[in-house]
């Protein structure tokens, strides 16, 4: 089963990444950005007939490591 | 002083770390390799020590919170023992859930190599016993990610609490923004968990220890520790 498990910074969290790449999008006069906020993707094979199953696998393993829950909030899909 | 330095692949700052300990307590403290899953018997003291531990991959100190000496390292916190995180070991410790809050980028968005003044907030803790309270002391930073933040709630028991052990500082003590070079919160370059016994801080002290470097500001730090050892044992 192929995966995505998508991770971004929960809002209110600064994100001085996303702020500098929002900068560099204006200077090369993108049109209408009006804000930025960098994330991660992983992109995961995972054996399991399942869905559920496997989703209930992929939480576990944002919740332990692929996310930091203190400042990110993760979101997880089947493909 | 039985100290333990943690090694994990892509750490850097270990040697001085151990050079540091061993110059100011006498005693050569054990490397304990990530995989190993105990302490060395008698243990009193565990540093996670700075550097790029995994390369910074994923967020820093990430997977080096997750390598198997940590449950020992858990373990050992739980039942009172003194851990020290420096560096890239502050934020392994904020990952690991020793510590509250996290080390983001720096503000500026640039890694920042210099020597910084920190305001010892208290001196009545094992670690910052060798300090008076409002002391200023000079000792390098070397990082990218140390802008420390927690939520609001978090960092208003830190601060009622008493345990934020160091800030960045002005020469003379006051905390201005023009002197918080990476942007963390309240100005925070230190804080202990709330027994007191886990310290995790962004500046490096073991590299101010020696008088040929021209400063020895660190050395409080870990004569401090040794002193408090010392009488405990």
């Amino acid at each position: 089963m192929k995966a995505r498990v998508t991770v971004t910074l929960k809002s209110g969290v600064l994100d001085p990444q996303g702020k500098a790449i929002e900068g560099a999008l204006k200077s090369l006069g993108v049109d209408g950005v009006s804000s930025v906020r960098q994330g991660k993707v992983f992109d995961i094979e995972i054996d399991g007939a399942e869905k559920a199953v496997v989703e209930a696998t992929l939480k576990a393993a944002a919740d332990k490591l692929l996310a930091n829950t203190v400042i990110e909030n993760y979101r997880i899909e089947i493909v | 002083m039985k100290s333990a330095v943690l090694v994990f692949p892509g750490i850097n700052r270990e040697r001085d770390m151990a050079r540091t300990l061993k110059l100011v307590s006498g005693v050569e403290p054990a490397m304990v390799w990530h995989a190993d899953t105990e302490l060395p018997k008698g243990t009193d003291l565990v540093v996670v020590p700075g550097g790029f531990s995994y390369g910074d991959y994923l967020r820093c100190g990430a997977i080096a919170a997750r390598a198997p000496i940590m449950d020992a390292v858990r373990s050992f916190a739980a039942k009172g023992g003194l851990v020290l995180g420096v560096c890239n070991g502050f934020q392994i410790l904020c990952e690991s859930g020793l510590l509250p809050g996290v080390l983001m980028r720096n503000s500026q968005l640039r890694f920042i190599c210099r020597d910084v003044y920190l305001r010892v907030e208290r001196s009545d803790t094992p670690f910052t016993r060798g300090y008076n309270a409002g002391q200023v002391i000079r000792v390098p930073v070397a990082h990218g990610e140390g802008n420390y933040i927690a939520d609001g709630e978090t960092i208003a028991r830190l601060e009622g609490e008493g345990r934020v052990m160091f800030r960045y500082a002005a020469p003379d003590g006051m905390i201005d923004p023009n002197w918080n070079h990476n942007g963390a919160m309240n100005a925070i370059a230190g804080i202990v968990n709330d027994a007191g016994n886990v310290l995790g801080m962004m500046p490096h002290p073991e590299n101010h220890v020696d008088p040929a470097i021209g400063c020895t500001d660190g050395r409080g730090l870990f004569a401090g520790l040794a002193e408090h050892l010392a009488k405990a044992a």
